[in-house]
């Protein structure tokens, strides 16, 4: 991203002249015919840009230049996991033999695909230390839910659906944990963190003593989103069990664990995996997600369909599941994005695995060490993969909110991290560097960090009117509610969309 | 390790600083039982770049990709071309290794891109607004009838059997979860025709349906008026180019799959899910929407995600849908292509599939193969004197995927066939995919 003030960016339709074409398009040689007698009515308008290819490059070009990503510079968004994503991986993914496959040609001539979703399912049950991996879910959210829908099914299959109805989240919770329990039709309870920022035990006692025999789960994300790990993992994972409720792990921090420790040995029942965080398949600005999940073998029966697995030596993807939930997505996933993932699984390897937790905890710890004068941690204990501090000193001093320093950050030329989450911190300030920023760039953010903290003190405006370099100023997003502009519309002249302009502004 | 940069004077300053002696120490909190020694996962040994790069290769040669075969085969993934000017787009590290951005003032590329896709998804279904998209095209009609029963509190939803059965089988999913009723309307001659059901939140039909079909759209609408039901359509983007687009029959919601517009096929993943709608509805609108305002301390406009009371990350339990990454690069790709194409180039490809189309039912009725109907886009059902399956098995030891197909899908003889022509067809393939048939079925 440029650090000097750009021209202000138009929409790409103001650069639209009739009569360009941005592709050399493929001519037609089977015969012309009557389209009105085949299709009925057809389309008289059709509004999109016409530009010239050059044009349409710099116009993506120039976008790209007021937009940042993990190859522009370090970007600590904590609960992300912005690690680098590996070039191979782009290239393996590019393949003709993998990107020029059609989801629903013979399985016979998918060989190689099969092995790569097979791969990555194997490697992936040796690093969560589940019975059976799949990688249907297209995103994390996703997976959360086809997770609870394989416990509705448990029940179900158990005659206990009806009476377990409650899904237990702690209040540090990701929001897509409440939400993805109510998608399955449950209702959510919320369980508190004690002071030192573990799972509430006497609270969760109480809570299961009264109504354990309705509970269907507990949603836990260990470590937690206050970046610590659950030490009674083992005992809240045997508490919920004693009550016949299953346990899902929000596996959103498994890059602290990779290689380290397993959440199937913790007593989970399932979880769920990001490959876009833990597993370097890239971002892509808010997506492709890619979600696989992780369980036991008592939830094995209700896996969602096509299920990929061996049968006499040979991958097949099996369709013929009578208990299976069904369908959760239209193939077989993301499965570009399993290849990227494969591809980074095997770059690590059985000798290599362990450290990527390893060194992410150590960029977390080191971060939270050089910084905790000026931004305390929240909790007094090591942290994992990422650590969680919180700015409230100088909200109540001097007015200055979590994220105005944030939007300070961006000043330095830093991606800001994450604030305001977990909700249970005030003021929260979450850093994730992960394993891939060397102690350099650790150094030269948390200077950044303590220079910005003494302009706090000094000079709160700087950090009040942040960010000052970009193209754009702080952008008012209540304005954005109010006047809800969602797309351009031609301008008055064009007499056909004056309608639709009076009817949306 | 090529990924981790730490040098042993790096790891040797940074336990100084924090105050340990080892990396272990840090992991304390970790009950001792569960920890794990280095390496002994029982997973395959570390390849370095060059045998990476082989064996992945190895593993792509093993598949039969379109390189090899000539593809008849649609079916809700179509084989375009992809304007090389896509690719190169989407391959800017700015836009591919960017996070959502909750971080306007760092991410103006990608939400004026985003604004410009909402802007033409919602001119090609002729809707007033579209979404910043959703995971792929059966999670986007799922949500939409989902969307649905919270707009009129019913607990039952229509759908069309002439929709893709996939798309039906991801519908089943979600709502079962979800305590919603899913009915099936029964089709005729590749038609939906009959709309009985009352009390329904919606009806669901495709345009241009699992057939190829153009469904009476106009016929739909009344029928939603007289129940007061939603009317959802599930469309391809590119027949939009050319057909009266669903808006303009007043759905109420429209979804679709975006994959042909510029994304590869990749086995079906990652797609991208379109989701348009009335203006009215756009409170109830599953996943992000990138929004147009401007500075707080200045005049200059700028693009933010708004609504964001609808989301899940603010909303918990109450949000609209549990959905949070949606398929922003898929929706680069296809912003890209649109444009790429533009306007002229969008007809163009969608007519010439319709001539493609129309040629290969006139060439496949002189050999005695009759098609449905020839009132279809780019896809077309043909019956066949022997199993589909059977004869789909031969025609790709001649190098052509010949269609999908049906009897696995629906009742009656498994001898009926979906195939379909897109814009990269051409005379001479449709000659030659009819020869091969006629020597096959011989």
């Amino acid at each position: 991203m440029r650090q000097t003030t750009v021209p202000e960016p138009k929409l790409i339709f103001e650069k639209s002249r009739a009569g360009r074409v941005g592709c050399n398009l493929p001519k037609c040689d089977t015969p012309a015919v009557d389209l009105s007698s085949i299709l009925g009515e057809t389309r008289v308008d059709l509004h999109l840009p016409e530009i010239a290819e050059l044009d349409l490059l710099r116009h993506f070009t120039n976008l790209s230049h007021i937009n940042y990503g993990i190859e522009t510079g370090f970007y600590p968004l904590g609960s992300c996991t912005m690690k680098y994503n590996p070039k191979i991986n782009e290239t393996t993914a590019r393949m003709t033999g993998f990107a020029n496959l059609h989801p629903l040609q013979p399985v016979e001539t998918i060989p190689g695909a099969l092995e790569i979703l097979h791969g990555v399912q194997s490697i992936l049950c040796q690093v969560t230390g589940f019975d059976y991996i799949t990688l249907q879910p297209l995103a994390g959210a996703h997976g959360e839910m086809t997770c609870l829908m394989l416990v509705r099914a448990y029940f179900e299959s158990r005659g206990e659906g009806q009476k377990r109805k409650i899904v237990l989240v702690p209040d540090s919770a990701h929001g897509t944990n409440p939400a993805s329990a109510a998608r399955c039709g449950y209702d959510v309870k919320s369980i508190p963190t004690d002071a030192e920022g573990n799972t509430n035990l006497a609270v969760l006692t109480q809570v299961l003593e009264e109504i354990g025999d309705q509970v269907a789960a507990l949603m836990l994300t260990n470590p937690s989103t206050l970046g610590l790990f659950e030490p009674n993992i083992e005992k809240i994972c045997k508490m919920i069990h004693d009550a016949g409720g299953q346990v899902f792990c929000d596996g959103a921090n498994m890059n602290a664990m990779v290689g380290t420790t397993r959440p199937g040995d913790h007593g989970f029942d399932c979880m769920h995996l990001n490959l876009h965080k833990t597993f370097s398949t890239p971002h892509g600005g808010g997506g492709p997600g890619c979600g696989a999940i992780g369980l036991q073998k008592h939830l094995e029966p209700f896996l969602p369909k096509p299920v990929i697995r061996t049968e006499s030596g040979k991958i097949i993807a099996d369709e013929d599941r009578p208990h299976s939930i069904g369908r959760v997505a239209g193939f077989y996933g993301q499965f570009l994005m399993e290849v990227r993932a494969y591809t980074y699984l095997m770059a690590y390897g059985k000798e290599n695995m362990h450290r990527i937790s390893k060194f992410a905890v150590l960029n977390a710890n080191y971060v939270r060490a050089r910084l905790k004068e000026v931004l305390p941690p929240a909790h007094d204990r090591p942290c994992m993969h990422e650590c969680i501090l919180t700015a409230e000193k100088y909200k109540k001093e001097k007015g200055v909110r979590a994220l105005d320093i944030s939007k300070r950050l961006i000043d330095y030329g830093f991606h800001p991290a994450t604030n305001y989450f977990p909700l249970i911190v005030p003021e929260c300030f979450m850093i994730e560097p992960t394993e891939t920023e060397n102690k350099e760039t650790l150094d030269e953010f948390c200077d950044a960090l303590i220079a910005i903290c003494h302009e706090a003190e000094t000079d709160p405006s700087l950090l009040h009117n942040a960010p000052s370099t970009k193209i754009v100023g702080r952008l008012d997003e209540t304005l954005a509610v109010k006047q809800l502009d969602v797309r351009w519309i031609p301008g008055a002249e064009n007499k056909e969309y004056t309608r639709l302009r009076q009817a949306i502004s | 390790m090529p990924y981790i940069p730490h040098t042993e004077a790096d790891v040797a300053e940074m336990l100084a600083v924090i105050g340990v002696s080892s990396i272990d120490d840090l992991f304390c909190e970790v009950p001792e039982n569960l920890r794990l020694a280095p390496g002994s996962l029982d997973i395959p040994n570390a390849l370095d770049e060059p045998k990476l790069y082989a064996h992945l290769l190895d593993l792509a040669s093993k598949n039969v990709d379109l390189s090899k075969v000539t593809c008849f085969l649609g079916a809700g993934i179509y084989d375009r071309y992809i304007p090389a000017s896509v690719g190169a787009v989407i391959s800017r590290g700015e836009f591919l290794t960017a996070y959502t951005p909750y971080q306007p003032e760092a991410s103006q590329g990608y939400l004026q891109a985003i604004y410009e896709f909402q802007t033409m998804v919602a001119e090609l279904y002729g809707c007033d607004i579209a979404n910043a998209s959703m995971y792929d095209g059966a999670t986007s009609m799922a949500e939409a009838a989902i969307m649905s029963t919270s707009l009129n509190k019913r607990q039952k939803v229509v759908v069309s059997e002439a929709v893709h059965p996939h798309y039906r089988q991801v519908l089943d999913t979600y709502c079962w979860s979800m305590d919603i009723e899913v009915v099936t309307q029964k089709s005729s001659n590749g038609l939906t025709t009959e709309f009985t059901e009352e009390e329904a939140a919606c009806y669901i039909v495709q345009y241009p349906n699992f057939f190829g079909s153009i469904e009476d759209l106009a016929a739909v609408r009344a029928a939603c008026d007289k129940n007061g039901s939603a009317m959802i359509v599930v469309s391809d983007p590119v027949a939009c180019a050319l057909l009266k687009p669903p808006g303009h029959f007043g759905a109420d919601i429209v979804v679709g799959e975006g994959q042909p517009m510029g994304v590869p096929m990749g086995l079906g993943g990652p797609g991208v899910g379109l989701f348009a709608c009335k203006k009215d509805l756009i409170r109830f609108i599953p996943g992000r929407i990138v929004g147009k305002t401007k500075e707080v301390h200045g005049d200059k406009p700028g693009y933010v995600m708004t609504l964001r009371t609808r989301e899940q990350d603010i909303r918990r339990e109450k949000a609209t849908s549990n959905i949070c990454t949606n398929e922003a690069l898929m929706a680069l790709a296809n912003t890209v292509y649109m444009i790429a194409l533009g306007k002229n180039g969008m007809r163009s490809i969608a007519e010439n599939s319709v001539r493609n189309a129309q040629y290969m039912i006139s060439e496949l009725d002189k050999i005695g193969i009759g098609a449905m109907t020839n009132k279809v886009f780019c896809e077309f059902v043909v019956t066949l004197p022997k199993d589909a399956e059977w004869v789909c098995g031969a025609m790709l030891d001649k190098g052509i995927l010949a269609g999908l197909p049906l009897g696995k899908y629906y009742e009656g003889p498994p001898n009926t066939l979906l195939v379909c022509t897109t814009e990269l067809r051409t005379k001479n393939q449709i000659d030659t995919y009819v020869s091969a048939l006629k020597e096959v079925l011989a």
